[in-house]
């Protein structure tokens, strides 16, 4: 019983992360219609810079501050924010095609980064021996474990609730706005790129913060931790979820979440030992079904977006329709 | 230096082959194609298929052009690779992209194409095991061309530099001199004004695509003969084929032609400055570096 529980609160744990960065990702594309390739790279960056400040000192790579740790997890948002500041500044004012080649180029060069810059990142080896906070009060068994539960789920109410308040907020508007009719936004005097990059940065830093809980929670990021098939996963629960629906995307997180693991688990358990080597591949080919089977039947989501429009009417259903673009 | 700038243009002739295609599709489509270039990888596959086939049911195919490693089988297999990848490519566009473009955005498509780059690239890993293959298994001996500097080319090398060469100079005339190619010219800069000039929009289109997929299983096969065929060569040649593309300006054949020389030279040409395994970096940077300078490429037009 205490096993499946506390598998519960692992599997809880994970799926929330999860959530936080599809959260984040759904003010980017959700809200504002910007295509993020590269969210694996706004993760890795919230969880590197996380585990390097606050880590303990180590031989051989760069990192070791020991900061105080709400401190490290700050600085990871950062990081993850400076990147995608230096992206956005680059490709937000071109054709949106741009965005998606240089933030799924951000990510690949990310992981070959992190790979490669031994004497700074640790390498293939990654970051080890990151002491995580409150140990020495709570131990390292299920209290703990349930206690940092309790910890990400704070974490995911707060943005959540300052998501929620965003998107109704005149800045929310001004985000539909943009994503809707960007010349009709700009006859305004709005400043669309300027918008897009608020939008596109406040998105990564949440995404930062997802990676940065994701790195505290193992203790260890890896170049593993940073592979594209992320980015996938992110964006699968978001498809799912439904695109500009908050709650929406958060059912997604847990939905595809779920499905991941219980294939792999089902993978791992039924299928023949031969077949044990390409349960990677199968999932992938799931992964890419899933996301352009909804597509292709259901692209507003499960739990599509619902526009509080100011002028009821015929215009409702047709922004219903273009609400995903 | 003048081995890495020397294979570096090697490298280039397929990265152009592939660029060419992805350009096409990018301008008259509007979107970016992530699984352009699994193209090349069902390419690489297709051809594999049908030089075991013919080698087996023809021993007199097997026997080698001169120096090359190719051979009369995996000449025709080429051929055969072309037409079948082409013929995918439209299959795909009208089983999933066409659907998805009729129901919502562009994004959406390039939502579309990543997860047909990944459910392609891993059901030919099912199919085909997730090692690698080579089309000869005996070893190219490569030509001294001189031995101060050393320079070293292998032969299928030359013959792969020559034969992309050929290739582009074709479609060239193509599209400069037919009117088939001021059709697609026209579709690709109004479509709706060719339409009214009696251009078939759907056969266009379709066009595109069989010509995308039939350089693309060229460049495939020429990256199988320079290094080897694997499930994941799409995954490590979508990036470099995007930067060719953008270096040379999204919508421009030229552009994507000399941009694939470009990104291919400098990639070769990296491991002189940076360490080697930072490679895979070079064209995000060549993208960063262009997007600085000249968002619209070398040859590209700004558009909405």
């Amino acid at each position: 019983m205490i096993g499946i529980i506390s598998y519960l609160v692992f599997f809880t744990t994970v799926a929330s992360i999860l959530g936080i960065a599809v959260l984040g990702l759904n003010l980017q594309w959700g809200n504002t219609g910007l295509f993020n390739g590269g969210v694996v790279a706004s993760f890795g960056a919230g969880a590197y810079g996380t585990l390097m400040l606050g880590g303990p000192a180590q031989d051989g790579h760069l990192g070791g501050f020991g900061l105080f740790y709400p401190l490290a997890l700050l600085g990871g948002m950062l990081a993850a924010g400076v990147l995608a500041w230096i992206v956005g500044k680059l490709t937000l004012r071109l054709r949106h095609d741009y965005l998606a080649i240089a933030t799924f180029g951000v990510a690949v060069a990310f992981e070959n980064v992190m790979r490669n810059a031994t004497s700074i990142t640790g390498g293939a080896q990654g970051i080890r021996g990151f002491e995580r906070p409150l140990r020495d009060v709570l131990g390292d068994g299920f209290t703990y474990n349930a206690v940092f539960l309790a910890g990400v789920l704070v974490v995911l109410l707060l943005v959540y609730v300052f998501l929620e308040r965003l998107t109704v907020s005149p800045f929310g508007r001004l985000l539909r706005a943009i994503r809707e009719d960007e010349t009709a936004a700009r006859s305004l005097g709005k400043s669309p790129d300027r918008i897009r990059l608020i939008s596109f940065v406040t998105g990564s830093v949440i995404i930062g913060l997802a990676g940065g809980l994701y790195g505290t929670f193992y203790a260890f990021v890896s170049p593993q931790d940073v592979l594209p098939i992320l980015t996938f996963q992110i964006w699968a629960m978001l498809i799912v979820g439904g695109a500009g629906n908050t709650r929406g995307a958060l059912a997604g997180a847990f939905l595809i979440w779920g499905a991941w693991t219980f294939s792999g688990w089902a993978l791992s358990r039924f299928a023949p030992v031969e077949a044990q080597l390409y349960t990677g591949s199968i999932q992938f080919v799931l992964i890419g079904m899933v996301i352009v089977g909804m597509l292709l039947w259901r692209p507003q989501g499960l739990f599509p977006e619902r526009l509080i429009v100011s002028q009821p009417g015929r215009n409702r259903e047709k922004t219903q329709v273009e609400g995903f673009t | 230096m003048i081995q890495h700038l020397v294979d570096g243009i090697l490298v280039g002739s397929f990265l152009s082959l592939g660029a060419i295609g992805l350009t096409m599709v990018m301008h008259i489509l509007r979107f970016a194609n992530f699984s352009h270039a699994e193209l090349l990888s069902i390419g690489a596959y297709c051809a594999l298929v049908f030089d075991k086939l013919f080698e087996s049911v023809l021993p007199v195919l097997s026997t080698k052009f001169g120096p090359l490693s190719i051979t009369g089988a995996l000449a025709v297999s080429i051929l055969i690779s072309m037409a079948v990848t082409g013929f995918t490519a439209v299959l795909i566009d009208r089983l999933i992209f066409r659907r998805v473009r009729q129901k919502g955005g562009e994004l959406s498509m390039v939502f579309a194409s990543f997860g047909m780059a990944l459910v392609i690239r891993n059901i030919i890993g099912l199919v085909f095991g997730l090692s690698s293959e080579l089309y000869s298994r005996d070893i190219a001996f490569a030509m001294v061309l001189s031995r101060d500097p050393l320079l070293l080319v292998k032969p299928d090398q030359v013959f792969v530099l020559f034969a992309a060469l050929i290739i582009m100079f074709g479609l060239y005339l193509v599209l400069s001199r037919t009117t088939f190619g001021f059709s697609l010219r026209a579709i690709a800069e109004n479509p709706s004004l060719a339409q009214v000039h009696g251009v078939n929009l759907r056969r266009m289109v379709a066009a595109v695509w069989i010509i995308g997929g039939a350089l693309g299983a060229i460049a495939g096969v020429f990256y199988g003969l320079s290094y080897q065929i694997t499930p994941v060569m799409g995954r490590d040649l979508v990036l470099p084929i995007f930067a060719a593309t953008i270096v040379g300006g999204i919508g421009s054949v030229y552009g994507a032609v000399l941009g694939g020389f470009i990104v291919g030279v400098a990639s070769n040409l990296a491991p002189v400055v940076l360490p080697s395994g930072y490679s895979p970096s070079v064209p995000f940077l060549m993208i960063l570096a262009v997007l600085l300078v000249r968002p619209n490429g070398l040859f590209g037009e700004a558009r909405a």
